[in-house]
């Protein structure tokens, strides 16, 4: 009994930095932010108050929800696009690339990383434009007589957001697929399936733990990322965190950036709850 | 006996202001041209202090910046020029000694005491200056049609025409091509300007930030950016002289910024010492040439301390002449800009 309660009492010592970390620089001012979320402006002046109008008009003006669908989409293209092509890869890294490479494999998989977020968003930009390496090759090979407006499009942040978290994925996926133990694909074999019943049935189900959380990162990362779309959707459309940093940096209308905020949250805190049957953060 | 009685306090004033082991340091809320070496070294050097330097940009994160700071936190703040007025009715400015200021020496334009003067008092004086109008490749587009706005919509630049991201200037420019001067614009002419910004829009390949419209065209992505002028052209002139700006004879706008000494700094002689650093002709051409963008001096003496090429890139001669087509900034109340800004993400997400 008293050594249940004094472990109970050393588990909170441990457990409380960790809460107080949370509680000062997570809980606080998320209840802040929200708060904030129902004032208004009286001109430029922030008035406190109980007042729906931000959600409002998130949900009523086309421009702010258009604003929102824009990141939805977007958002779905590119997690999508990035399992389709992290599978394969986190797969031949796992299972063609020998064991003593695999480091080296997983070093050059991520080595973008390495860039700043920023250069290499720029970067693709020089890629991409119409005298960019892409439009340069495909005019070399004769494969297009015009140049391919890619730069300044959706397309351009896809393409960004794809190289980025296709890396992130890899290594998701990759955990997950190393944990794997080969017997349940030879015992997959000997009872007479091919290779993709293998996959399908044995090898799919076993890592989607990883592939969901994987995806939920990428879902996360992305819809709440500013520079990509700024740099490379050369403002041709807007989403949420570019309509929420106008509200910022242009209006200082902080009480609509924290309603908008607030609304990123809540399609966080859905995607959440959509993978959680399958998420393992802990594999991460 | 007066005049001895003053003379250590003086002195001791000046040692104050001078000596390291006084004013160590000295806190200014900047945009980027401020952080070039070049323009802040010399001053640290002269009065052995060390500037430290927070870049913020547009109006209202700057003045969020202060409304979170302790008095004394900041002694300096650089301001758009035609946003003194707010700063100064929030309290965030002190008055300067008019009387110690060269405003004598200024583009007459420049000295804009209807920005930098509240009651009679000085809040703020101009440090630089240049234009928002159109910048283009003369290599690729007739630099005769750029005299004239209405060729961006003809059909003729479809898509290849990038606008500066920034509501304010471009606003006043559209205002200008529909005959709207820049302080007529209200809430009862502005909505007559959305069919036109709608119709740039449609022209347009993309609208983006200073970095990324440089990189536009630069590269050849965009050989018109709507919006910019000698800032934008001006640092990648030495690579790629083919980049030109105008003002069409509709007419440019002129933007200015302002800098002033921080309402309850804690070493307002430093700070002013700062101030008439930065609009001496030294200052000046430092921060007209600053690594992060160049622009007009105010003051109208730096002419002396800039190179031939400097000159020649800033159209230093044709200055008097610009000045007289180029109009302010729009001065738009709460309300106005409300709706300014609306418009824009509109447009936007068109």
């Amino acid at each position: 009994m008293t050594l249940a309660r004094s472990e109970k009492r050393l588990g909170w010592g441990l457990v409380a930095p960790a809460l107080l970390w949370t509680g000062a620089f997570f809980v606080l001012p998320f209840l802040a932010m929200l708060a904030l979320s129902f004032a208004r402006m009286e001109g430029r002046e922030v008035v406190q108050g109980f007042d729906p109008g931000n959600y409002i008009r998130i949900f009523t003006d086309w421009t702010m929800l258009k604003a929102l669908i824009n990141s939805l989409e977007i958002t779905l293209v590119v997690t999508v696009v990035s399992v389709v092509l992290a599978y394969p890869l986190a797969a031949i890294i796992a299972f063609r690339v020998p064991a003593r490479w695999q480091r080296l494999a997983l070093l050059l998989a991520v080595l973008p990383f390495w860039t700043s977020y920023v250069v290499r968003s720029y970067a693709w930009l020089l890629v991409l434009g119409q005298n960019g390496v892409v439009n340069k090759a495909l005019l070399g090979l004769g494969v297009i007589a015009e140049p391919l407006e890619i730069a300044a499009t959706r397309t351009a942040t896809v393409i960004g957001f794809v190289h980025f978290f296709v890396m992130l994925l890899t290594l998701t996926i990759y955990a997950n697929l190393i944990q794997l133990s080969p017997n349940y694909a030879r015992a997959a074999a000997d009872l007479g399936a091919g290779r993709w019943a293998v996959f399908r049935h044995v090898i799919l189900p076993l890592t989607l733990p990883g592939v969901v959380t994987g995806a939920f990162l990428t879902f996360v990362l992305c819809i709440g990322d500013y520079i990509t779309p700024q740099i490379l959707g050369g403002n041709a459309e807007l989403t949420l965190p570019q309509l929420i940093m106008l509200q910022l940096g242009r209006s200082g209308n902080f009480p609509l950036a924290s309603a908008l905020s607030v609304v990123l949250m809540a399609v966080v805190t859905l995607a959440y709850f959509a993978s959680s049957r399958w998420l393992r953060l802990d594999r991460v | 006996m007066a005049q001895f009685s003053t003379l250590p306090l003086t002195a001791l004033a000046l040692l104050a202001v001078t000596s390291p082991s006084f004013a160590q340091e000295l806190n200014a809320l900047v945009w980027c041209d401020h952080t070039d070496p070049a323009l802040i070294e010399p001053f640290e050097e002269k009065f052995g202090v060390t500037v430290n330097l927070k870049e913020y940009e547009g109006t209202a994160a700057g003045l969020a910046i202060l409304d979170q700071s302790q008095p004394g936190d900041w002694d300096v703040l650089v301001i758009d020029s035609v946003d003194v007025g707010r700063a100064v009715e929030a309290g965030y400015l002190a008055e300067l000694p008019a009387d110690q200021l060269p405003t004598a020496n200024f583009f007459p334009e420049l000295v804009m005491a209807e920005n930098n003067t509240v009651d009679g008092k000085t809040y703020a004086v101009t440090e630089k200056f240049g234009y928002n109008t159109i910048s283009y490749d003369k290599t690729k587009v007739d630099p005769a049609d750029m005299e004239d706005m209405a060729a961006l919509t003809s059909g003729k630049y479809d898509g290849r025409i990038g606008i500066y991201d920034y509501y304010l200037p471009v606003l006043g420019l559209v205002a200008l091509g529909q005959g709207v001067n820049t302080a007529d614009i209200t809430a009862e002419t502005l909505p007559s300007l959305k069919d036109p910004l709608m119709k740039l829009r449609a022209a347009s390949k993309q609208v983006s930030d200073v970095v990324s419209a440089q990189t536009a065209l630069a590269t050849g992505e965009v050989d018109i950016v709507v919006g910019g002028g000698e800032w934008l052209t001006a640092v990648l002139a030495a690579d790629n002289p083919n980049l030109d700006w105008t003002i069409p004879k509709q007419g440019g706008l002129r933007w200015a910024q302002s800098i002033g000494v921080v309402a309850g700094s804690t070493q307002p002689d430093l700070a002013l010492e700062f101030v008439k650093y930065i609009v001496s002709p030294e200052g000046q051409a430092k921060l007209a040439t600053s690594s992060c963008y160049w622009g007009m001096p105010a003051n109208a003496k730096t002419g002396d301390a800039l190179s031939m090429e400097q000159r020649a890139v800033l159209r230093w001669n044709e200055q008097p002449e610009f000045l007289k087509r180029a109009q302010l900034y729009p001065i738009p109340d709460a309300e106005l800009d409300t709706a300014m800004q609306d418009m824009w993400t509109e447009m936007l997400n068109q």
